[in-house]
């Protein structure tokens, strides 16, 4: 019989989560005998190759590259997993999300201190994607089905979560790993 | 008249005394009633609604219902930890709580109780509200983006530091904690040792040069979740 399969997306964070799946260490060997990894910067497969027991998303919808990513990733995906912080609330880029985004675009390309940019364009190329007016949480975009939070979420949480959710059993995680920073 | 009451907390026969309330007898009986917004040396007011318990059928507040002989008190049942999950994922989701740079994590009691009831992540839509930062004051950094409205510092300034250095205005989803002066909080007569400064459950009200002080690992609720010292009394 074929093996599970695995996706994971970075959306607007930082690959931190990312990493922190890679902090399971000597695991990982583990985990390739029980699943196979499909689109994932870890073995860099561009395109879901079929359908996936379950995606690890990171990130945000910051840009609607990051939503259809997400989107994908859903229809892809028997279950959707929101790793980190940015994935379930936004995070470190959703502080933007008091500030209208054309100030955020001009202080980033025209008016910061350390700003040079003498003919005064703000990147507008169309292969880029079109920035969203704020940053999403996952969970308003599409239906999320687990949430492992942290900044990153620390490998074991990551690890546990992967265990009981591969074998069909509850996640039923300790307190101590369970943290939002 | 007897000196004592009894009365049951899920079951659990407590004796308390005249006077006191259901949450004084349960913390003295070793009975966690979660809460965010009491603090014993303060009046309590039972705004944050998260003591909320089931007395002889009906809810009550913890923090301000006196006991009375033979009640029957619900503490600890799926429904108000529901409930009490419902608040503490609506105090998230109407605040900006971004924990992983919050001077406060670790030691912060509405993050604490999120760990406690176990939410992984609030089940609600965030409001991300535009909140004031107030860094104007030499030894004191006002937050208002971590501000879950509990009034424990409007109490201390008004009851113990006799300052009235805080107040609520607004009304609803507009209500906030200002500060008695015309601007900032450099502007009131409020200093770094008053008890208002250190009442703040959340990262609310911080004493600037005191920040991540302890290592990660070794914070306040780390380990064990809020409310195991008042648990470990009945073991």
């Amino acid at each position: 019989m074929a093996k599970p399969k695995i996706a994971t997306a970075s959306l607007a964070g930082c690959f931190g989560c990312h990493m922190s799946i890679l902090d399971i260490d000597e695991r990982i060997l583990q985990l390739i005998e029980i699943v196979d990894f499909d689109k994932s910067p870890i073995d860099d497969i561009k395109k879901f190759t079929g359908q996936c027991a379950v995606g690890l998303i990171e990130g945000g919808c910051a840009n609607e590259e990051n939503v259809h990513v997400l989107q994908d990733f859903r229809r892809h995906c028997d279950i959707l997993i929101a790793v980190g912080d940015c994935a379930i609330n936004g995070d470190i880029p959703a502080l933007r999300n008091n500030i209208p985004l054309k100030e955020c675009l001009d202080e980033a390309y025209l008016n910061g201190p350390s700003v040079f940019n003498p003919e005064k364009i703000i990147p507008n190329d169309k292969e880029l994607p079109l920035c969203l007016d704020r940053v999403y949480p996952c969970s308003e975009v599409v239906k999320i089905d687990y949430s492992l939070p942290g900044c990153p979420p620390n490998a074991e949480i990551i690890w546990q979560a992967l265990v009981a959710i591969l074998n069909n059993k509850p996640l039923d995680l300790p307190y101590e790993i369970i943290k939002y920073d | 008249m007897s000196n004592e009451i009894t009365f049951s907390i899920d079951g659990t026969i407590v004796k308390g005394k005249p006077g006191q309330t259901i949450m004084q007898a349960a913390d003295e009986a070793g009975i966690y009633i979660p809460r965010l917004c009491y603090l014993p040396e303060l009046t309590p007011h039972g705004s944050c609604r998260v003591c909320t318990v089931i007395v002889n059928g009906k809810p009550q507040t913890a923090c301000t219902q006196p006991i009375t002989e033979g009640m029957i008190v619900e503490n600890d049942t799926p429904e108000l930890k529901e409930h009490r999950r419902n608040l503490v994922d609506m105090m998230f989701i109407e605040g900006n709580h971004f924990c992983m740079f919050c001077e406060r994590s670790g030691n912060c009691e509405l993050q604490a109780m999120a760990y406690r009831l176990g939410i992984l992540a609030p089940k609600f839509p965030f409001f991300f509200p535009d909140k004031a930062v107030d860094s104007s004051h030499k030894d004191i950094f006002l937050d208002l983006n971590r501000c879950i409205l509990c009034g424990r510092c409007v109490n201390a300034s008004n009851d113990i530091d006799k300052k009235g250095a805080f107040g609520f205005v607004g009304r609803g989803i507009h209500k906030k904690i200002a500060v008695n002066s015309e601007k900032n909080l450099k502007d009131t007569n409020m200093a770094v040792t008053d008890k208002a400064a250190s009442v703040c459950p959340v990262g609310t009200i911080n004493k600037k040069g005191t920040a991540f002080a302890t290592p990660y690992g070794q914070r306040m609720y780390d380990e064990k979740p809020i409310g195991s010292d008042i648990e470990a009394k009945n073991k």
